[in-house]
């Protein structure tokens, strides 16, 4: 096995100095890559995965050291001066990553950086360089390439980025792409194309794939080989379809299961509506140029959408993002000016001020979608989950408060000992519950959760489905579930809203819009969320199962 | 031009407001030739008069007399001490720019090391010590110490009599961009796509120079233009210490005798210079920031 393999890692171990002293993310790991195939490295996050190949590529921080043995066809790559790794690196094996927003330099054309990379490891002119580039370009697919040589990173969307980074680790023929959790930042139909276009690019240029993940869905459509990691240590390695089927580890199991699952029981129909929108329609000013020119125009960012949530129901709104569904979920609790009306228990509400809508809040409130920055970080959890209650009821004692932020902390599933203690020392789940419990402390009637899963591991978000739906469940709780990830819309939701462009382009129940959609966006929504975990990667594409045996 | 058009008003009502006038001396003048000076300077109008005549001379490119140097319009001295500044000023900001820059990327590549300590250690001297005990302490040491160079004056203008006053004139900012090339250095060494170009085996020298000392310049080009204006119109204690005829000399001495034009033409020419290198620096940073340009 290790014949033909054109990575092989023995015994790697990366340690980091931390003001806590020595902290070892990777915990001496064996790893072999062949030459051509495509092997995934699965893990949630702080498992070691990303450092491994960091090291590999002597990428590490200043604070971090590796050890043990890294072989290039034979050749140590670890301890080489990075002068002796450069004739690797960018050429032999190269790598993309999760930020194909920052990964490129913003002061160069793209067009420029190909060509450096490409000049860097071959003698050619700089006219053959640039030659190349639009070549990678035209391989990759960006449209218009030769114009789009010429363009800057910020010119480009995330999913071209992304297809320019590729195209800048293709420069030199390398025998390796490891590709960090290329997809991660991207919207779920991007996602599709950009994973699509990897597999095409190996099947014509037959480099392998070292595929860094926590997406199992990916590893399952896309890879041959899987390895499982866990805090620093490879806990399984097989072929995909039998770490798929026969697990042999408790955690390979615990993460193929942690896919969210079960539906939702809708709330009877007499029950009465609590939240109604009705043709709201959201305006974003331009911003003008200069100071002078007044009145550059508005961007309609929400096209007159309607929705009626009744007591205990789930809506969710699904979209890619720029879909206009954050901005319907602020405008329907008056956080955004916006047209139409909204009704709260039959009231209308679109009329009132800020100081009108204040006694409202108490029962429309809200959760976001990045667990780390929606929560002060100088507060206690106390006073954070406590702060609500002052403003909404101040009539309770300090000791009623403390008392009910206690159940709220309970509530959620978090020890009540640790309110004092601070948000930076909860994980990312951990804190997204303390988010939960802020808002449902003053016990409201609607929550509108704008992505709340999203930056979390989804054995985490499993686990957050299970909350919401218990909380739902004991308070009667009515809920707008904001989010471009279908599996987790579908645990959850009893209707859902399909927005693009601004407008609700299809709506009906969870089951019927899974089961029979009628618009081409949501079918392509629904095939990024699960083409990919409904089969093993031969299952997902008929066509090229025949070609791999060949090789 | 708004910019220009309010510095112009504000001051001029400010230095009125100051006590005293241009011919209140230690001896008064007797009344009525006090009088008819104050008629001759047209001092005798409203303010408001004033005001707009100065405004429309000023539009014209007359500053006016002055009221101290009798002899001189205030364009005359502006242009008599303003090459002695902006000569020595270019020298310093050359200095500054090129030595604040080096430094602050040494430092900022040996984060932590001793040169980075070094480095900080001696631009905070820099920044915290005033150029007032600066400019006498190199006098003292190498003009009355060692007697290697002159202790003052413009001499014939060659780097004998350059080298100490561009020392002390260049040292503070020096120092501040010491400070901000390593802090936007560190930063731009962090950035993703420093990661990306050592991934792809760049040359240490193209991760360094070509990919992050660019994106780190950005800040430091925006200081240039207070910094530059600062430097090229004269500093008031470096020309006083040195005994150089610039234009700080006059901004202080017109300020202090009340020299109503005077104080206002050394005012519009920083004015002037301030806005002029803001474009300046506007138009360098387009160069620089490809994202800025379609905006």
């Amino acid at each position: 096995m290790a014949a033909d393999a054109i990575l092989s890692i023995r015994d790697l171990r990366v340690v980091f100095d931390t003001e806590d002293g020595p902290l070892e993310a990777v915990k001496g790991i064996d790893l072999d890559v062949e030459a051509g195939e495509t092997l995934a490295l699965v893990g949630e996050s702080g498992s070691g995965k990303s450092q491994t190949m960091m090291a590999v590529m002597g990428l590490l921080a200043g604070n971090g050291r590796a050890s043990g043995s890294a072989r290039y066809r034979g050749e140590e790559l670890l301890g080489l001066s990075p002068s002796a790794l450069n004739r690797f690196r960018g050429a032999k094996i190269t790598m993309i990553f999760q930020e194909p927003m920052t990964s490129l330099d913003p002061l160069y054309t793209v067009g420029r950086q190909i060509a450096e990379v490409v000049r860097r490891h071959r003698r050619v002119s700089g006219r053959a360089a640039h030659t190349r580039a639009v070549e990678l370009l035209t391989l990759v697919g960006i449209p218009e390439p030769e114009r789009r040589v010429d363009s800057y990173p910020h010119e480009l969307s995330g999913g071209q980025r992304q297809r320019v980074m590729i195209a800048m680790a293709l420069a030199n023929d390398p025998d390796l792409l490891i590709a960090d959790e290329p997809t991660t930042a991207l919207d779920v139909t991007v996602q599709a194309q950009i994973l699509e276009l990897l597999r095409d690019l190996q099947q014509r240029l037959g480099m392998a794939i070292l595929l860094i993940t926590h997406d199992l869905g990916i590893v399952r459509r896309f890879a041959g080989r899987v390895a499982v990691m866990r805090r620093g240590e490879i806990v399984e390695t097989g072929s995909a379809e039998a770490v798929f089927t026969r697990p042999s580890h408790a955690y390979t199991r615990m993460l193929i299961d942690s896919e969210p699952h079960g539906t939702k029981t809708p709330p009877p129909s007499t029950a009465p509506a609590v939240l109604e929108a009705r043709n709201v329609s959201v305006d974003f000013a331009l911003r003008s140029r200069g100071f002078f020119a007044r009145g550059a125009g508005t961007m309609r960012a929400v096209h007159g959408a309607s929705l009626r949530l009744k007591a205990g129901e789930t809506i969710g709104i699904v979209g890619e993002s720029g879909s206009g569904k954050s901005t319907l979920g602020r405008a329907i609790l008056r956080l955004l000016p916006s047209e139409g009306t909204v009704r709260l228990d039959g009231r209308d509400i679109s009329a009132l001020g800020r100081s009108g809508m204040r006694p409202l809040r108490r029962q429309l409130q809200l959760v976001f979608q990045d667990p780390y920055g929606s929560l002060s970080p100088r507060l206690t959890v106390s006073a954070i989950v406590t702060e609500g209650l002052l403003v909404h009821e101040p009539g309770l004692t300090s000791a009623e408060r403390h008392r009910r932020a206690g159940e709220a902390l309970t509530e959620v599933g978090l020890d009540p000992a640790a309110r004092n203690r601070y948000p930076h020392e909860f994980s990312g789940g951990q804190r997204q519950r303390i988010a939960i419990a802020r808002a449902v402390a003053i016990r409201p009637k609607v929550l509108v959760l704008d992505e709340p899963t999203s930056a979390l591991d989804r054995s985490i978000q499993v686990q957050i489905v299970e909350l919401l739906r218990r909380l739902q469940a004991e308070h009667g709780l009515s809920y707008v579930f904001i989010s471009h990830d279908l599996a987790v819309v579908r645990a959850l939701s009893d209707y859902i809203l399909v927005m693009k462009s601004g407008r609700v382009v299809e709506e009906g129940p969870t089951a019927e819009i899974f089961e029979a959609p009628r618009e081409d966006y949501t079918r392509t929504l629904i095939a990024a969320a699960f083409l990919t975990t409904l089969g093993t990667a031969a299952e997902a594409r008929p066509q090229a199962s025949g070609d791999t045996p060949e090789r | 031009m708004p910019t220009l058009f309010a510095v112009v008003t504000i001051s001029f009502f400010l230095i009125r407001f100051a006590p005293g006038g241009p011919f209140s001396l230690e001896r008064p003048l007797p009344p009525q030739i006090m009088e008819n000076m104050i008629r001759a300077y047209r001092l005798d109008l409203p303010l408001w008069r004033q005001y707009l005549d100065y405004l429309w001379n000023v539009a014209h490119g007359d500053f006016g007399p002055s009221y101290i140097y009798r002899d001189f319009s205030v364009g005359q001295l502006m242009m008599q001490s303003l090459p002695y500044s902006l000569q020595l000023g270019t020298y310093a900001l050359i200095l500054a720019v090129l030595g604040g820059v080096a430094a602050g990327v040494v430092a900022a590549l040996r984060q932590n090391g001793i040169v980075d300590y070094l480095v900080m250690s001696v631009a905070t001297v820099g920044v915290t010590v005033p150029n007032f005990v600066v400019g006498p302490v190199l006098s003292l040491v190498f003009a009355v110490l060692l007697s290697w160079l002159p202790a003052g004056g413009w001499g014939d203008g060659s780097a004998r009599f350059l080298l100490l006053p561009t020392i002390a004139l260049a040292l503070p900012q020096l120092a501040v961009f010491a400070r901000l090339t390593r802090g936007s250095m560190i930063e731009a060494l962090r950035a993703d796509h420093i990661r990306t170009a050592r991934a792809y085996g760049l040359s240490r020298r193209a991760v360094v120079v070509t990919h992050a000392m660019r994106g780190a310049l950005l800040p430091i080009v925006s200081y240039l233009a207070p910094c530059a204006a600062a430097l090229l119109t004269g500093s008031v204690v470096i020309e006083e210490i040195f005994g150089i005829p610039g234009v700080g000399r006059y901004f202080v001495q017109g300020a202090l005798n009340r020299d109503y034009t005077l104080v206002m033409g050394t005012v519009v020419l920083i004015a002037v210079f301030i806005v002029v290198l803001n474009l300046v620096v506007d138009i360098l940073y387009a160069q620089l920031d490809p994202r800025i340009r379609h905006d």
